[in-house]
């Protein structure tokens, strides 16, 4: 038997979560005060992921930056991958929240996505 | 000069909750006065997810989270003015503002909102010994350099402070290359959030040392070193402790402080716990009128409870208006204290007419408490006693009073909030 404490992220309350596990099963999750970090242990111990914030370059916009999130969870072990792509990018104004900036980047199947109004200068 | 009803002093989170809540409350007279050349405040810089779990049940990065307000504040048609300093708030409530179109100018208002928000405590009040070369900035400096401007301040980081903003800084750079190596917190506990610490440095590798402090800076034109040691339960280095570690970058994450030049010199009354003004139920300050909100009023966390928060300062101030700015108590007050563990509580009086069916107070503790109870007494009575598994500093509480039992509790004079073991 095997024992993992976490600290739930699901929500500011951080509760602190102890995971059992069984030949790489989840038995038992305690410390939790709702069904999210029932969820986010049993994902964490298994399959990490993580969503990914940056900032792309943007030419003839009304700002330097356009800020960017990953459209969904990507897989922890491909966080830097996620960043070689954004950090390669660059797109032209004008871009829009919710605007796909990246495809499928790094192979993971997420876009990633504007998260900033960005005009033409 | 246009006259308004209510002036709005910052477009932050806090200030266009509340314009947007004074709007929605059926006030058409309001204008927003924002230092900066865009609307959104601080959370324009901070691309980082995990606003608004709270506010629209789903986790957006601050950007976003600030569209969602600035967005109602255009399609409401609510006034503002950008690049606008605010120079000057009266006792009368007129407000003197400058910027390039209007030059100086003064609007008489009925009603102000305070929401000026905060500002990062500086190498200066921090007693740094060592040489001062450049590569030394605030995390929310080097927010702004990444997050807005695309610089990269450094490439090897060591980072003073585990307040949120520097524990996010300390993803940030790792992100975009830098190699972060060490966090360093004076307390024996840390400042910021646990999702921030557990998502920004242990995901990766980063080390924060709790009970540590910088003793030394090395490097004449720019930062080449830092020494940082640990410290006693009187926060005073022990020597022999020291460690150094060679880098070109030092963010300071060291507290934040609620910018209050402007209601000081206005005659506000400021609690020397939050640094912010001495509010009442409806967040007016001592002068009638004068409301506060957001950072200004208390350093938050969560910019949902700044939302929430803002939104009531916007309504009250309606309601102020719409009472013809009938000054001064209308029922009796009840006086709140915050005492053993609990630091202070927001607001800090209540006046029992004004008060709403539900008034949330918010406090936080002085120190890391396990297993310990909230408890609330009215005069000698204890009629709230909840056990929690952990409150920490940085994270703020709350409880939420209903009228009908304060009013149940003849002639209740003082409540008092406190930590208790058992």
């Amino acid at each position: 038997m095997e024992k993992r404490e976490l600290t739930c992220i699901g929500c500011p309350m951080g509760c602190q979560l102890t995971v059992t596990m069984e030949n790489g099963e989840v038995t038992e999750v305690t410390g939790n005060t709702c069904q999210k970090g029932d969820i986010y242990a049993r994902k964490e111990v298994v399959n990490p992921t993580r969503i990914v914030t940056s900032t792309i370059r943007i030419t003839g916009g009304d700002k330097e930056r356009v800020s960017v999130k990953t459209a969904s969870d990507i897989p922890k072990d491909k966080i830097f991958e996620v960043m070689k792509d954004i950090d390669a990018a660059v797109v032209a104004a004008p871009a829009h929240i919710g605007d796909i900036l990246v495809q499928n980047v790094a192979g993971t199947g997420v876009d990633v996505i504007a998260t900033r109004n960005v005009e033409i200068a | 000069m246009k006259t308004y009803d209510i002036v709005i002093v910052g477009g932050g989170p806090a200030g266009l909750a509340a314009a947007v809540a004074a709007k929605e409350a059926g006030n058409d007279s309001i204008l927003i006065l924002e230092r900066d050349h865009e609307l959104g405040g601080i959370l324009n810089q901070c691309i980082h997810n995990g606003f608004g779990l709270h506010t629209f049940k789903e986790e957006l990065t601050g950007p976003e989270y600030a569209y969602r307000f600035i967005k109602q504040v255009l399609d409401l048609g609510i006034e503002y003015k950008l690049n606008t300093m605010v120079m000057d708030i009266a006792a009368d409530k007129t407000v003197t503002a400058m910027n390039r179109e209007d030059g100086m100018f003064q609007i008489p208002a009925k009603a102000v909102i305070l929401a000026m928000g905060c500002r990062e405590r500086p190498r200066g009040a921090l007693n740094i010994p060592g040489y001062r070369p450049a590569g030394i900035f605030s995390a929310g400096t080097a927010q702004r350099l990444v997050n807005i401007e695309g610089y990269m301040p450094g490439r090897e980081v060591v980072i003073l402070g585990s307040g949120d903003i520097g524990l996010i800084m300390a993803r940030r750079m790792t992100l975009e290359g830098a190699k972060v190596k060490v966090v360093a917190e004076l307390m024996p506990y840390s400042g910021g959030l646990k999702r921030n610490i557990v998502q920004c440095l242990d995901d990766y590798g980063i080390p924060l040392k709790l009970s540590h402090t910088v003793v030394d800076i090395e490097g004449k034109e720019h930062v080449t070193a830092v020494t940082i040691a640990e410290v006693g339960p009187d926060r005073k280095p022990i020597p022999g402790t020291e460690e150094r570690y060679t880098c070109d970058t030092l963010l300071l994450s060291c507290g934040l402080i609620p910018e209050n030049e402007l209601s000081r010199s206005a005659g506000v009354k400021m609690s020397p716990v939050t640094s912010g003004p001495i509010v009442n139920e409806s967040l007016e300050t001592n002068i009638p009128g004068v409301f506060a909100c957001g950072n200004v009023l208390h350093v938050h966390d969560l910019v949902d409870y700044v939302s929430e928060e803002a939104k009531r300062a916007g309504h009250n101030a309606v309601k102020y208006i719409n009472s013809g700015c009938k000054e001064g108590a209308s029922g009796p007050s009840i006086e709140i204290v915050a005492t053993e563990g609990a630091r202070y509580t927001v607001p800090s009086t209540i006046d029992l007419n004004r008060m709403d069916d539900l008034l949330t107070v918010r406090f936080r503790v002085g120190d890391v408490y396990k297993n310990s109870f909230v408890s609330v007494y009215f005069d000698d009575e204890r009629v709230f006693h909840n056990q929690k598994r952990i409150m920490a500093p940085g994270e703020m509480e709350q409880i939420i009073l209903r009228k009908s039992q304060l009013e149940e509790h003849k002639d209740l004079k003082k409540i008092t909030v406190k930590i208790e073991k058992e």
